[in-house]
């Protein structure tokens, strides 16, 4: 399996490149966590260039969250270098968290408040922050903007988390798993909000477990596995997705049938002249994007498990 | 500088509505003492009948408003200190709060704004139940309103303090029991519900080494008549002691407080 991250920062990066004036929004060099005995983040590179919406994609305990909190300066590192808007989040300081934006995993504690309220206070601990009404309304919760938050529900409590994050007006923001437990019109709504920051220009770096939010969203994905990254592109290209074969299926005489070509137009003229018009059934397709990442993940952790 | 007062502000505010908002601690820290003066001023009113008592001017209300003021310092610092910061912790308020460009020192002087005012209050509502409902004779020398003040302060600030360092000790699930049982002993223990002078001397001892017996100590020095002194431990009031331990104390609890505060929940960094 190619691995364009390591193709690409191999040729050892000279380390005064993180003291030169950055375009990147978020960069990482050989970065290392380890819990006892296991390297929960293993030599990782990355980076994140201004403005885009980056997805990282992985299995659970693959390294993905140690990694965003290390970013969002939640926890220490091992060893290598980080630098997210040109500052080491291991010294955070004030200045540098008005420009960013978090959305954690679960945040609780708000029962007793209502959305308007903290909003309202957290609004005023940023510089040049969103105004209370324009963050309501993006994420839909007028009509709840004066409930006690304990009686809103999951999904309704998530946009609040998204609200929070974005009421500073953050150049970066970080969504952890940002729609679990919506249902399938909160989701698009999100999409659509998360569409309309990154045209403002906002940096998004997103961790999810929907390969089809990733491929909606991120202009790249990275998987990560084992604490690296074993694959980074666009979600069309990622894993060589859109140089494998294609299947072409079918109907003929009664029976589907279904074969896997390099030249799928080709066999499709071909189809056509010898059936001489529509053929019944059709389809084409290549390899869904969690079709590539299921493979990956077999192909990256199936000799630790042998081991 | 202003910012930070006036995000202290803001959070101060935010306390006050949550704490409120939350009838538990509502109840149990904040009315529960005047519940419990209350109580024994009508239960144990008959024994103070006698005519020492009487002629001291002494009547079951007054005995027991010294001891009343002191478990509401501890109440409304200590206890809702330990128990609130335990559970912002665990359910990521912390997390949250350090994820924004707030200065930290903002939050602390949140819990201050919150536990300052919500002590004052306590103590105001106390006396006035105690003068209007009990009948009883409040201090009328500055002098007596000055140690007042002052025993106050530094009893809140200690609890302040020792409460949020406490806070460490446990998980939201089991900061309850963890702080309730200890403070229940010491609060008998300090006589706070007994008369201090009935508890065994080697007790005493025990409870001269927490801040809350000097509270009381304090407390009764302001509201009961000179005489009363006799039954205190060194036979006298001894404010410069009670002074001494009880700033001791608040400096202990600062300096664990700096030491050992965490904004996450244990193995997550």
């Amino acid at each position: 399996m190619d691995t364009p991250s390591t193709d690409r920062f191999s040729p050892a990066v000279p380390d005064t490149e993180l003291t030169e004036p950055m375009t990147s929004a978020v960069q990482v060099r050989s970065l290392t966590k380890v819990y006892g005995p296991t390297r929960a983040v293993d030599g990782l590179d990355l980076d994140i260039e201004t403005g885009e919406v980056f997805a990282l994609l992985g299995p659970n305990g693959a390294g993905k969250t140690t990694t965003v909190e290390i970013l969002e300066g939640f926890r220490t590192r091992d060893s290598g270098q980080v630098a997210v808007l040109g500052s080491d989040p291991a010294d955070a300081s004030s200045a540098w968290r008005d420009r960013i934006g978090i959305v954690l995993q679960s945040s609780g504690g708000l029962d007793l408040l209502t959305p308007r309220e903290i909003l309202h206070a957290t609004a005023r601990l940023y510089r040049r922050p969103r105004t209370v009404e324009e963050v309501l309304a993006a994420v839909g919760l007028e009509a709840k903007a004066d409930s006690r938050i304990a009686g809103l529900s999951g999904g309704q409590r998530r946009r609040l988390d998204v609200a929070l994050g974005i009421v500073g007006r953050p150049e970066l923001l970080f969504l952890d798993e940002p729609t679990t437990g919506f249902d399938p019109q909160a989701r698009r709504d999100f999409w659509t909000l998360i569409d309309s920051l990154s045209d403002e220009g906002t940096t998004i770096v997103l961790t999810t477990h929907y390969l089809d939010e990733a491929e909606h969203l991120a202009d790249r994905v990275a998987v990560i596995i084992g604490g690296r990254i074993v694959a980074l592109d666009t979600p069309a290209a990622l894993g060589g997705r859109n140089s494998q074969e294609a299947l072409v299926s079918w109907e003929e005489a009664g029976t589907r049938h279904t074969e896997k070509t390099a030249a799928p137009t080709a066999m499709v003229t071909t189809l056509h002249a010898r059936l001489g018009g529509e053929i019944p059934g059709l389809t084409v397709t290549r390899p869904s994007l969690e079709d590539t990442y299921l493979g990956l993940v077999a192909t990256h952790t199936a000799p630790e498990q042998l081991s | 500088m202003t910012r930070i007062l006036s995000l202290g502000w803001d959070r101060t505010l935010l306390e006050l509505k949550m704490y409120f908002r939350e009838k538990e601690s509502v109840f149990f820290s904040f009315l529960f003492p005047i519940m419990l003066l209350a109580l024994f001023s009508t239960i144990f009113g008959p024994q103070f009948d006698s005519p020492e008592m009487t002629a001291a001017g002494v009547d079951a209300g007054r005995f027991f408003l010294p001891g009343m003021v002191s478990a509401g310092v501890l109440l409304t610092s200590f206890q809702t200190m330990a128990l609130s910061v335990a559970s912002e912790r665990d359910d990521g308020t912390l997390k949250r709060l350090r994820s924004t460009p707030m200065p930290p020192v903002a939050y602390f002087l949140g819990k201050v704004g919150l536990v300052a005012s919500t002590s004052l209050a306590q103590l105001a509502l106390l006396l006035a139940i105690a003068r209007f409902a009990y009948g009883v004779a409040l201090p009328t020398t500055a002098a007596a309103w000055l140690t007042l003040a002052w025993v106050f302060a530094l009893g809140v600030l200690g609890g302040t303090t020792l409460g949020i360092a406490y806070s460490s000790l446990g998980t939201a699930r089991s900061i309850g029991a963890v702080v309730i049982g200890p403070l229940l002993v010491l609060q008998f223990i300090s006589g706070v519900y007994l008369a201090f002078s009935d508890i065994p001397t080697w007790l005493q001892q025990i409870a001269a080494v927490f801040p809350l017996k000097w509270i009381a100590q304090g407390m009764r020095s302001v509201f009961l008549p000179d005489g009363f002194a006799a039954a205190e431990m060194a036979g006298a009031w001894e404010p410069g002691r009670t002074a001494l331990v009880l700033a001791a104390w608040a400096v202990v609890g600062l300096v664990l407080c700096v030491r050992t505060f965490r904004w996450f929940k244990r193995g997550t960094t």
